[in-house]
């Protein structure tokens, strides 16, 4: 074993290192160590996907010195070294973009804490791309509430409070659903480890006993996770919080945060229950049909709104429908096309949110759309930032968004005529209600504003924020333009994960 | 069916607490009885767990007089799972009440529709 094969395991630890040691440092050095934490993370994790692409399968690495019932392991492989690595790179972007504006909402006291909470948060989104345990999965998922939960209420108004409580209340409620359906799955076959997990249900699928609990099993934690991650019919906490939280914190709980949670999903699925199973119990089908109903849903609902950040949070809903769409065709291509469509909008999502808040702050902090008129022009680089994205949010063609529509479509091609017909009519109706909803913004920012209103003198945005912002948008085009190869590491990780 | 609940009589009462604490957390209006709601229904998934690992007859994994054989034992790992959720639960009951004192001091009431009516009100002036 090399030293590369730590990595992972590195960058965990030092995460939660990092999250120790900040709650020491001035707000200043907490910052710096905060941006070299994730950098140092996105490097490791880059350079786990070089390794992992010269390795033919996964490797598991053993946490301590005990073998595995023991002592904790993870899991490490091309699929979740991508994941990693995006993910990684999207939040040291965002970090770089957004914690200049963050004094706007936290006090100099409390900046550490909030730093504390990032850190924590990128391990946990570690720890649940990597382990392969299911408790251990759990608690991090329990961290991670905490720690986004933290990330949204430092700022300190009501709207936020409330939609703070709301977010914890039901993030609780999924809680008790997973640990109870672990509790279940563990009382049923008496592991916790994925791979023996896995040949205990088989076992149990094959002697037909116990069928009933393991479908209770499965329910449970896909609604659970499902609530997590803001699925549509269960998806209340989150416009609010998105909308009323910190800018950077959105963008880290839309963009990167939900994606964990189903990633955790695609986990249980292949590698602890089976997908065949998955497919005899129809989970899949009440994933499909809700993933469906958010993708018009969520547009809808975003078409309605006349705050701009509310109708970006709810565009968050629609996304994580077409994700859902993908995992609930129980296909290879299905699951690969979901895959890239949680890079694609994560990548895109952070941005928005971003962005956005550039342009609400140069048009004296109102969010309605008459106020917005002609903030291109003021903040040109956000202008630009903004477009791009929501181009991507649309699925215009040379932007990761079409190329994740392009897959979604293709995979549904195989399926039967209903199901196919049914995507392919939703993936066209969402695109229009997209594009209604995203090119009025983008036209109302580049309206000429109305005369007699006066603005405030623009800001002054440091270089290195354009920078970032710029080099973040390269990413969404980059992803439209050379997908090959991304969906070629997305397929082959997706064979090596079961 | 009902031969079988009476034998697992423990799992039966956890899953139906739990299902009193989750509709408790979800539907009442007040924080308070909310956070109870919530440690009803973390507790029943304790003794599901804890349940599930007691084996009748035998004793608490602690070696003493020197007995080390397996047989003579409980399960140790859900004892060990309960642990780690009581910590979650405590910590998860730390926030919400920290949230509830915050909301309680800017609304002076504990009802969440309430506070939910007057943040809308707030936005509005």
């Amino acid at each position: 074993m090399s030293l590369a094969h730590n990595f992972p395991f590195f960058t965990i630890l030092l995460c939660l290192l990092a999250g120790v040691v900040t709650s020491v440092l001035k707000p200043r050095a907490a910052k710096y160590l905060t941006l070299l934490v994730s950098l140092v993370v996105l490097v490791l994790s880059a350079a786990t996907l070089v390794l992992t692409l010269r390795l033919e399968s996964s490797y598991s690495f053993m946490m301590g010195h005990f073998p595995a019932p023991w002592g904790n392991e993870i899991r490490i492989g091309r699929l979740e070294a991508l994941m990693a690595t995006g993910f990684s790179a999207v939040l040291f972007i965002t970090l770089v973009a957004g914690l200049y504006h963050m004094p706007m909402f936290v006090s100099q006291k409390k900046f550490s804490l909030y730093c504390i909470m990032v850190d924590l948060a990128l391990a946990s989104v570690l720890v649940m791309l990597y382990t392969n345990d299911l408790f251990t999965a759990y608690v991090f998922i329990e961290i991670i509430t905490i720690a986004s939960c933290a990330l949204v209420i430092v700022r300190q108004n009501g709207h936020t409070l409330v939609a703070a409580t709301r977010y914890l209340i039901m993030n609780l409620l999924a809680s008790g659903l997973v640990l109870l359906g672990i509790a279940m799955l563990y009382g049923i076959t008496g592991h916790l480890l994925m791979e023996p997990l896995q040949e205990a249900v088989r076992e149990i699928y094959q002697t037909g006993n116990y069928a009933q609990p393991l479908t209770v099993v499965i329910a449970l934690i896909t609604v659970g996770l499902a609530i997590k991650s803001a699925l549509f019919p269960f998806h209340a906490w989150a416009p609010d919080t998105y909308a009323f939280g910190p800018p950077m914190s959105s963008a880290i709980l839309s963009g990167i945060i939900s994606k964990a949670y189903i990633f955790l999903l695609i986990k249980f699925f292949y590698r602890v229950i089976g997908f065949d199973i998955i497919r005899q119990s129809h989970i899949d089908d009440f994933l499909f049909y809700c993933g469906v109903a958010g993708m018009i849903m969520g547009s809808v609902m975003a078409i309605s709104q006349r705050d701009i950040r509310r109708m970006v949070a709810y565009s968050s809903v629609a996304q994580i429908g077409y994700v859902y769409m993908g995992l609930g065709m129980a296909s290879m291509a299905g699951v690969a096309a979901a895959l890239f469509q949680m890079l694609a909008h994560s990548a895109a999502k952070s941005l928005l949110f971003l962005s956005t808040h550039e342009l609400v702050s140069v048009s004296g902090n109102h969010k309605r759309f008459h106020s917005l008129h002609g903030a291109g022009y003021r903040n040109v680089a956000a202008g630009i930032v903004f477009t791009v994205s929501a181009m991507s949010m649309v699925g215009i063609p040379f932007t990761g968004g079409f190329i994740a529509k392009l897959y979604l479509a293709s995979a549904a091609i195989p399926l039967g005529g209903g199901m196919r017909v049914l995507v392919l009519v939703a993936l066209a109706v969402s695109t229009l209600l997209n594009a209604v909803y995203f090119l009025h913004t983008v036209v109302s920012i580049y309206r000429r504003p109305a005369e007699d209103v006066l603005y405030p003198p623009a800001h002054h945005i440091p270089r290195y924020v354009v920078a970032a912002l710029f080099v973040s948008m390269l990413m969404t085009v980059y992803l439209g333009i050379g997908s090959g190869p991304i969906m070629r590491v997305i397929e082959s990780g997706l064979k090596m994960f079961a | 069916m009902l031969q079988a609940l009476y034998e697992n009589i423990e799992q039966t009462v956890a899953v139906i607490l739990f299902g009193i604490g989750f509709v408790i957390l979800l539907l009442q209006r007040n924080l308070i009885r909310k956070i109870i709601g919530l440690n009803i229904m973390s507790t029943a998934t304790y003794l599901f767990l804890a349940s599930m690992g007691y084996i009748h007859g035998r004793k608490a994994p602690i070696v003493v007089d020197g007995v080390t054989q397996a047989i003579h034992y409980i399960n140790p790992v859900p004892t060990g799972l309960v642990l780690t959720g009581i910590v979650v639960s405590v910590s998860f009951t730390g926030m919400m009440l920290a949230l509830t004192v915050r909301l309680y001091r800017r609304y002076r009431t504990l009802d969440i529709d309430q506070i939910a009516l007057m943040a809308r009100q707030e936005e509005v002036e």
